[in-house]
C-alpha cells in the first residue's frame, strides 16, 4: 500500500512541477504591469522604481529562484492590486469554492449512484431513459447558458431564488444545479455501465442464490465493484469542476478562487495568480492521491500492484 | 459526417474512399442521424456564405426598432428572431456569429486531430520511451484546468481567432494521442503489422498504410465528439471576455451581451444558446451513428428496422446468458 502511494505521488508530481513553472513563465508573458498600475505620463524613473520595488527588474531565472524559495517558506508575495498577502487574499476565496465544489460533487455522486444502479436494474425503464436524457444534455448545454437561463426563470421571472450573492440557502441553488450537470451526466453513465456487468456477474448470482435480497445484491455486491471506475471518473471531473467554478462564479458573483483568478489575470496580479492556480494544482493533486487511496482499498489487484 | 471528419480520412487511407457510397445510403436510412446531418450542413452553409448576404444587416443599427420581439412578421423577416438594445437583427448576428465559432472549432479540431493522432500513433507504435514521456505530457496538459491554460495563455498573447485555435488545439491534443495510442499499441502486434514488418516495410509506412486506416474510424470519433467540446470551450471564453472580441460575433459572446438585458429582451441571450445546443446534439448525435456505421460487428445494427434490432439483441443476450 505504502508503496503504491509513493508511486502514485512521485508521478503526480511531475505535472505540479510544470504547472508551476508554466504559471511563472506564462504569467511573466502577460504584460507588463508597470503599464496597469503606474500613470500614462509616469517617468522611466518611476517604472524602474516599480520593477525594483517588486523585483521585475531582475533575469527572470533570478525571480524564479527567489519565487521558488518563497514557496518553500510558503511566502507567496504581496497582490499588486490590494497590496494584500497574496496567501491570504487567496484562502479568504479558497472556502467558497471548496464549499460549493463539494456540495456538488456530494449530490453529484449520490444522486448518479442511485440514478445508475437502478437504471442499471431495469434498462429502458424510467430511470434509464432519465438518465440518458440527462447526460445527453450534459455534454451539448454550455454552463453558463443554463446558468443564465436558471436566472431568467427563477431569478428574474419567478422572482424565487436571487440572482446572485451568497446569502441565505437559495443563493446555493442556481450555482449548484449549474455545477452538477456536467459531473452528474458523466457519472450516472459510468455507475450505470459498471453496474450493469456487475450485476450480471457470477458473484451476484452467488449472492442471489444465497437469498440475498435485490437491494443488498445492488448496493453490497455489484456497488462496491462498481466503484472504481466511477471513482477514477470523479478525479477527472474535478479538473472539470475549476472550469465550471470560474465560470459559475462569474456569473453569481460567487466570492471564490474561480472569480480570484479571472481578477487577477485582468488586473496582471502575478502573485495572487500564481498562489491561487498553485493552490488548486495541490488541492487537485492531493484529491488525486486520495482517490486512488480510495481505489487500492476498493481493488486488491490495484493495491499489490498487479496489472490485468 | 461534418467537415471535421472529412478531410483527413481520404487523405492517407486508400480503403476509406471505396464504402462512402454505402456510408450515404446508410445515412438516408436513419431519421435521426439524418436530420442531425442536416442541421450542421444547414449551419456550415450558414457559416461559410451567410456573412456575405446578411453581414451588412447583422451590424446595421437602428434606434427605431430597439429590443423587438421575436417570433413575429410585423417588423419584415430580418426581425422574426427579435433585435437587439441597438436595434440590430439578431437572426442576421446568428448567422455572422456562426462563421467565428466555426471558423475556430474546425481548425482547432483538424489542428488537433492530425497533430495528436499521428503524435500518438507513433508513440504506441513504438513503445518504450517515446510512449512513457508522450503520455507523461498528455498527464500533464490533460491534468490542468483547460480554461485556466486558456485563460492564461490568451493573456499572453491578445485574444484573436488564431490564439483561440492554438490554445484549444493544444488542450485537446493530449485526447487523440491517448486514444490513438491505445489504439496502434494493441495493433503493432497483430498479424497483419507483423507481416508488413517482415517483408521489411518501414516503421513510418506501417504506420501510415496499416496502422492509419485501421485506427481511424475510432478517431473521426472522437474528433466529432470533440467538436462540441471544442465549440463549448470556445463559447465559454467568449462569455468570460477573453475569447472573440468584440465587434467580431459569436455565440458565446452574444449570450454574454444578452445577459446585460435579461429583464427586457430576453431572447439575445437565449437564441445564441439554442444554437450552440442544437450544433452540439447534432455532433453528438452524428458521432454515435458513425461509430455504428464505421464498426463493421456493429453495422448490422443501422440496417435493420428498430423493433429487430432490440430483439436481435435480446435474443443474443439470452444466447451468452
Amino acid at each position: 500500500m505504502l508503496v503504491f502511494l509513493r508511486r502514485r505521488i512521485l508521478s503526480s508530481a511531475l505535472p505540479l512541477l510544470a504547472v508551476v513553472l508554466g504559471v511563472f513563465f506564462l504569467a511573466r508573458l502577460t504584460g507588463d504591469p508597470a503599464n496597469l498600475y503606474l500613470p500614462l505620463s509616469a517617468t522611466p524613473e518611476m517604472r524602474a522604481e516599480f520593477a525594483a520595488r517588486n523585483g521585475f527588474d531582475q533575469p527572470v531565472a533570478v525571480q524564479f529562484l527567489d519565487y521558488l524559495s518563497q514557496i518553500v517558506r510558503l511566502d507567496f508575495g504581496e497582490s499588486l492590486r490590494t497590496a494584500q498577502p497574496a496567501a491570504q487574499a487567496v484562502l479568504q476565496a479558497f472556502p467558497a469554492t471548496l464549499q460549493l465544489a463539494g456540495a456538488t460533487m456530494a449530490i453529484a455522486i449520490a444522486a448518479a449512484v442511485v440514478v445508475g444502479s437502478l437504471a442499471a436494474y431495469r434498462p429502458n425503464s424510467v430511470a434509464d431513459r432519465f438518465a440518458s436524457l440527462l447526460s445527453s444534455a450534459s455534454a451539448s448545454v454550455p454552463d453558463f447558458w443554463f446558468a443564465i437561463m436558471g436566472v431568467l426563470v427563477f431569478a428574474v421571472t419567478l422572482n424565487w431564488l436571487p440572482t446572485s450573492g451568497t446569502d441565505g440557502m437559495g443563493a446555493w441553488v442556481l450555482p449548484i444545479a449549474t455545477l452538477l450537470i456536467r459531473p452528474f451526466g458523466v457519472l450516472v453513465q459510468v455507475v450505470r455501465g459498471s453496474m450493469v456487468s456487475a450485476l450480471s456477474a457470477p458473484y451476484a448470482k452467488v449472492a442471489r442464490s444465497k437469498g440475498a435480497g435485490e437491494r443488498r445484491v445492488i448496493f453490497v455486491h455489484a456497488l462496491r465493484n462498481a466503484a472504481a471506475p466511477a471513482l477514477t471518473v470523479a478525479g477527472d471531473l474535478t479538473v472539470g469542476l475549476v472550469n465550471g467554478a470560474v465560470v459559475v462564479e462569474t456569473i453569481f458573483g460567487w466570492p471564490g478562487i474561480g472569480k480570484l483568478m479571472i481578477d487577477s489575470i485582468l488586473q496582471r496580479d502575478f502573485a495572487v495568480l500564481q498562489a491561487a492556480v498553485l493552490l488548486t494544482a495541490v488541492t487537485i493533486f492531493a484529491l488525486n492521491i486520495l482517490i486512488d487511496a480510495c481505489y487500492a482499498l476498493l481493488d486488491a489487484r490495484v493495491r499489490q500492484g498487479v496489472t490485468t | 459526417m461534418s467537415e471535421t471528419g472529412d478531410h483527413p480520412a481520404p487523405a492517407d487511407t486508400a480503403p476509406a474512399a471505396a464504402p462512402r457510397p454505402r456510408l450515404f445510403a446508410l445515412l438516408l436510412k436513419d431519421r435521426v442521424a439524418c436530420l442531425a446531418a442536416l442541421v450542421l450542413l444547414a449551419m456550415s452553409t450558414a457559416a461559410v456564405v451567410g456573412p456575405f448576404l446578411l453581414g451588412d444587416l447583422a451590424t446595421r443599427q437602428n434606434l427605431h426598432s430597439v429590443d423587438l420581439p421575436p417570433f413575429t412578421l410585423d417588423n419584415g423577416w430580418a426581425f422574426v428572431l427579435g433585435s437587439d438594445s441597438l436595434g440590430r437583427s439578431v437572426a442576421a448576428r446568428l448567422v455572422v456569429a456562426a462563421r467565428t465559432t466555426f471558423a475556430v472549432a474546425v481548425p482547432a479540431v483538424l489542428v488537433s486531430f492530425v497533430v495528436g493522432s499521428a503524435w500518438g500513433m507513433w508513440a504506441g507504435y513504438h513503445r518504450g520511451w517515446r510512449e512513457s514521456v508522450s503520455m507523461r505530457i498528455a498527464d500533464v496538459v490533460l491534468s490542468f484546468p483547460s480554461l485556466l491554460l486558456a485563460v492564461v495563455v490568451l493573456y499572453v498573447f491578445s485574444p484573436s481567432i488564431a490564439t483561440l485555435v492554438l490554445v484549444l488545439a493544444i488542450a485537446r491534443v493530449p485526447v487523440y494521442l491517448r486514444t490513438a495510442r491505445a489504439e496502434s499499441a494493441e495493433l503493432r502486434s497483430r498479424l497483419f503489422v507483423d507481416a508488413a514488418r517482415t517483408f521489411g516495410a518501414s516503421s513510418g509506412s506501417i504506420i501510415r498504410r496499416h496502422v492509419a486506416p485501421t485506427v481511424m474510424p475510432t478517431l473521426i470519433t472522437v474528433a466529432t465528439l470533440d467538436f462540441c467540446f471544442v465549440m463549448l470551450t470556445e463559447s465559454s471564453l467568449s462569455f468570460l471576455g477573453i475569447g472573440i472580441q468584440p465587434p467580431d460575433l459569436s455565440w458565446g459572446l452574444m449570450v454574454a451581451q444578452g445577459r446585460q438585458e435579461l429583464q427586457t429582451a430576453w431572447w439575445i441571450a437565449v437564441f445564441p444558446g439554442l444554437a450552440i445546443v442544437m450544433t452540439t446534439i447534432s455532433a453528438t448525435t452524428l458521432a454515435s451513428w458513425a461509430r455504428l456505421a464505421t464498426d463493421p460487428a456493429q453495422r448490422w445494427r443501422l440496417t435493420v428496422p428498430r423493433g429487430r434490432v432490440r430483439r436481435t439483441a435480446r435474443k443474443a443476450e439470452e444466447v451468452a446468458e
